[in-house]
């Protein structure tokens, strides 16, 4: 995958996005605009596995371990009357710190990029096991009892109005990709690019390849976090099943389904998943898994690069040419 | 004194379980590199087997027989299916078998619903000075020694294996000799597939079979191997040991909980010193 | 790879029409003034082991109601959702049915982790939500109501018999979460009441199948009552490792959750037999209304029913206390409803007769001793009228305290 180059369209797309993130939740119902929230949340949690994995190459099963620190953190701190938005910032920092350490640990030690896989998975367990076990009113952070599999619940919001917040996190993740995108065309980014293609001439070349990861895992992290902050702002509560393993391969999933390497298809596959899997719960069946599964399972074989690159390979096969 | 002979009885036994249930993922992922996340789901077939037949009369060792037949069949149906045009994408693969394990839970809680009766376990107990074991208990340690001694003597002692493993190194090659790697990987497959199936099989009549029953064995096992590395028979034993010993000792010594932390611990240790994992401590990787 | 033209229109069809005629089927057919009614919960997943007869019960109730009138003169209809065993979709699914499709009533969640999931919003949209399931107590929330039953009302009838019956020596066996550790400790509090010694406490992971360990452990304590507080699938293999190890004869276990998750039918027989459980309510219950019930739900659900648990029955409760509350309060109105259901309404369920306390917002039920038999059942053993929901009553005053939103967790 070349390095990217921002066409020309571009910031036009972008200024096409930011208007209909202004103006769509006048047309839509209170339920829609919450509902197409939390798509978004789950959207800039896709978008931050794709900075890490997309760009360099990092795949990280711990991204959802960072979206429940995220959350907690934020959950704890609103408990102990801190404002939301010190709260949120917390969650983003949670994210960023944890990322930090496990990156550091990780790069610094030269763990192969399958193993980092792992690596974050299995951290990704303990933390369910160790705040699954929280159950006892004893384990409390000030005035935060942590609750055990229940969580924490009737965590305060950020904003109590539903446009407002929607404008919040349509924003912040509209913010992400936008810098995102401009990071990838940056130096920065084409360092992380080349790292992802071949970590050892870019090293001989005389770049600082650790540091370059672990920045970028770092940022991956700190989004993730926010994004779980979010989220437990959106829902009110926040429990150990955002560190299961179900929890962590959706993240993959969600990367896979939209393809990787654009932030935009990320965004795209986080979005069509969800609302699949919501769909099919709300009718109402017993058959919502086996048609999930079957659906994964389809895709994978006829859509193996993901839904965003195959659709523009195949808009530019019709005619329709990107630049 | 006796309190340490059933300890120590625990421990292997907490190894042998772990191998026995690591062997059919670490062949699939040591010989073609797939990452099958619906092994958990395999083994619950297996199970299925068993108690399945078992309501219908026949023998639990008939059943036990049956569990790898059908499961194999199974797999070679998935391998043919599904995973053939997955090979050297590790993570579609994981992608699409994440997809088929929903589908099999799914498909066997709507066929089977819910809850089914299963199989007690044979074979009543043993004393040991004022402490009991399950005979079974020592069943399952012998019957996976036999079963590794097998699998490692199927792949380092007759034909097939040594064209297997060739495949495995340079598939290239083997082709050049005249042997279509593509029909090896499709055995190899329906191989491990076979083994988490005789795997849930004799687990049967140590639990609960339920549909989701798979999904408590998919994180450690997927840990073992990957923690054991490529190498299938000492990477496997060799974190199947470490991992399993750690788990039960921990256990054993306070409680359960406290061992799944030590145990996921562990495994991050090891790969923390050992990124291929175990077996890159006594292979070159390549 | 070169794809082309064609495959991209063909693809591109083939999914529009897809998405497009599923959004259509997915309507139901509304009649003009009927209610419509929600119920979330897990028809797949892990949880549906519990999910699937609640499903059925609900179903079942809703269509009694109608039967017999409906609501007000008018039908209900109901819309379910399927939350797949994940807290996150309950909650989204929760937001539809009351924002979108104006639910006068929400029934469900399985987990107490759903539970909290929902009740955010529940308490942010002012929805009346019934939540139809065994749970730890201490739910304190004006628009929510507990219908299942708690640890008071299990343990504090089932530890003294269990003293006196097998001896004063416990030891504790409890899932690692939230319900495991509030059970255990009002196990402390009945035990020491009762005049006896806790001689261990262990609380066993949710996914864990190995109980070693715990076996090896229980022959060095030797009690005379295990008291199991284990729970899901893989706990089952507790219950087979300990038959397995000929300690059936030697150790009386008692629990208030085996039975469940249908223990007694994936367990054979002689593994299960004697195991002594506390509910209100079994399929093999012997009064009228039970015989006529289970009769009619096996003409419905077929004969060969694996086995009506007692949240099927729970189920049933809370929709028939919603329905009465309505006819009761003759209007819709949330808290007209509410107001009704604080009247202490009560209700001749397949249980026995159960009341609707006015200021814990929980029932006070008829519990009912019973032990495995050698069917995949149960034999009723001695019933117990009007066992209180004392460890929320305790702390739960909603009369007086209108505006409390929360779960107590008891302290010791």
């Amino acid at each position: 995958m070349a390095p990217v180059r921002l066409s020309v369209l571009e910031p036009l797309l972008w200024a096409a996005g930011a208007v209909a993130l202004a103006v769509v939740p006048f047309a839509l119902s209170t339920f829609q605009v919450v509902q197409i929230t939390v798509f978004l949340i789950f959207c800039l949690l896709a978008v931050s596995l794709d900075l890490s994995w997309g760009l360099a190459g990092l795949l990280s099963f711990g991204q959802a371990a960072f979206f429940g620190l995220g959350g907690y953190a934020y959950a704890i701190l609103c408990a102990n009357d801190e404002t939301p938005g010190v709260a949120l910032a917390a969650g983003t920092v949670a994210g960023g710190v944890a990322a930090g350490l496990l990156g550091y640990i990780a790069f610094y030690g030269r763990l192969s990029t399958m193993f980092l896989a792992v690596t974050t998975l299995v951290v990704t367990l303990i933390l369910l096991q160790v705040l699954g076990s929280t159950a006892d009113p004893s384990y409390h952070v000030g005035a935060a009892v942590l609750g055990g599999y229940n969580g924490m619940t009737n965590i305060p919001p950020l904003l109590h109005e539903p446009t407002p917040f929607f404008w919040t996190a349509g924003g912040l993740l509209f913010l992400v990709i936008v810098s995102g995108r401009l990071l990838m065309a940056a130096p920065f980014g084409r360092i992380l690019a080349a790292i992802r293609e071949n970590e050892r001439r870019v090293e001989l070349l005389g770049y600082d390849v650790r540091g370059h990861k672990l920045a970028i895992f770092a940022l991956s992290g700190a989004i993730a976090g926010l994004a779980g902050a979010l989220f437990a702002s959106w829902g009110g509560f926040i429990n150990p099943e955002v560190f299961s393993l179900a929890q962590s391969a959706q993240v993959v999933i969600w990367v896979l389904v939209g393809g990787r390497g654009s932030l935009y298809g990320a965004a795209i596959g986080a979005l069509l998943v969800q609302a699949m899997t919501q769909y099919l719960g709300y009718i109402g069946t017993a058959y919502t898994t086996l048609v999930l599964g079957a659906l994964l399972v389809s895709f994978v074989l006829m859509m193996p690069n993901g839904l965003l690159p195959t659709f523009l390979r195949g808009l530019s096969s019709i005619g329709i040419r990107q630049r | 004194m006796e309190y340490l002979v059933v300890t120590l009885i625990g421990v292997i036994f907490a190894i042998a379980s772990l191998v026995l249930l690591a062997l059919g993922l670490a062949i699939i992922y040591g010989m073609m590199g797939v990452i099958n996340l619906a092994q958990g789901e395999f083994i619950m077939l297996g199970a299925y087997t068993v108690v399945l037949s078992s309501a219908h009369g026949l023998d639990l060792w008939v059943g036990m027989a049956l569990a790898p037949v059908v499961v194999g069949l199974v797999g070679l149906l998935v391998e043919r299916c599904i995973v053939r045009f997955l090979y050297g994408r590790l993570l579609d693969t994981m992608l699409a078998t994440w997809g088929l394990s929903l589908c099999l839970i799914a498909a066997v809680t709507l066929i089977l619903g819910p809850s089914t009766e299963g199989v007690a376990t044979p074979f009543g107990h043993v004393a040991i000075g004022g402490y009991v074991v399950s005979t079974y208990n020592l069943f399952v340690i012998a019957a996976t020694g036999f079963l590794v001694a097998l699998t490692w003597g199927l792949f380092n002692r007759t034909r097939f294996g040594l064209i297997a493993r060739g495949a495995m190194q340079n598939a290239d090659m083997v082709a050049v000799l005249g042997i279509h790697p593509p029909t090896i990987y499709m055995i190899t497959f329906a191989l491990g597939s076979a083994l988490a199936g005789l795997a849930g099989a004799i687990m049967a009549p140590l639990t609960g079979v339920v549909p989701s029953l798979g999904l408590a064995f998919v994180a450690k096992v997927f840990i073992t191997v990957t923690v054991g590395g490529a190498a299938i028979f000492s990477g496997t034993l060799g974190a199947g040991t470490l991992l399993g010993a750690i788990e039960s000792a921990v256990s054993f010594v306070s409680t359960p909980i406290y061992g799944q932390v030590a145990m996921l611990g562990s495994a991050l240790v090891v790969l923390r010193f050992a990124p291929q994992g175990i077996s890159g401590l006594w292979r070159r990787s390549d | 790879m070169h794809v082309s033209r064609r495959e991209v229109l063909r693809d591109g069809a083939a999914a529009g029409f897809g998405m497009s005629a599923s959004m259509l089927l997915g309507r139901q057919a509304k009649a003009a003034d009927d209610i419509a009614v929600g119920s979330i919960l897990d028809a797949t997943g892990p949880i549906n082991i519990y999910g699937l007869p609640m499903i059925d019960a609900t179903k079942f109730a809703v269509d009694a109601i109608n039967q017999s009138g409906g609501v007000l003169g008018r039908k209900l209809r109901l819309i379910e959702a399927d939350c797949q065993s994940n807290n996150q979709v309950y909650a989204q699914n929760a937001l539809k049915l009351i924002l979108d499709d104006k639910v006068s009533v929400l029934m469900g969640g399985i987990t107490s982790a759903s539970r909290e999931a929902v009740r955010p919003v529940v308490d942010k949209y002012s929805a009346a939500y019934f939540y139809n399931e065994q749970y730890e107590g201490g739910v304190c929330d004006k628009l929510v109501f507990c219908t299942g039953v708690t640890p008071a009302q299990q343990l504090g009838v089932l530890v003294p018999w269990a003293a006196k019956q097998h001896g004063k020596k416990f030891y504790t066996l409890a899932a690692d979460y939230n319900y495991g550790h509030i059970s255990a400790d009002w196990v402390k509090v009945y035990l020491k009441a009762a005049g006896g010694e806790l001689s261990g406490e262990e609380f066993i992971p949710l996914d864990v199948v190995n109980f070693d360990s715990v076996i090896q452990r229980l022959q060095s304590a030797k009690p005379d009552v295990i008291m199991s507080l284990l729970v899901g699938g893989n706990h089952i293999a507790f219950y087979r490792q300990f038959a397995a190890a000929g300690l059936k004869e030697k150790m009386a276990i008692v629990s208030a959750t085996f039975g469940l998750g249908n223990e007694q039918v994936v367990l054979k027989p002689q593994e299960a037999e004697g195991i002594v459980v506390i509910y209100p309510y079994f399929q093999e219950l012997d009064n009228a209304v039970n015989k006529d019930w289970v009769a009619a739900w096996r003409k419905r659900f077929g004969a060969n029913y694996t086995y009506v648990t007692d949240s099927a029955c729970t189920v049933w409760n809370g929709w028939h206390l919603w329905a009465m509350a309505v006819n009761k309060a003759n209007s819709l109105d949330r808290d007209k409803v509410i107001a009704a259901l604080e009247t202490g309404l009560t209700f001749d369920s397949p249980e026995g007769t159960i009341r609707l306390d006015p200021k814990s917002h929980h029932v006070v039920h008829s519990v009912h001793l019973a032990k495995v038999n050698n069917k995949n059942g149960f034999s009723i053993m001695e019933s117990f009228a009007n066992v209180e929901p004392s460890d929320t009553m305790k702390v739960c005053d909603l009369t007086a305290n209108p505006n409390e939103h929360k779960q107590y967790t008891p302290k010791f």
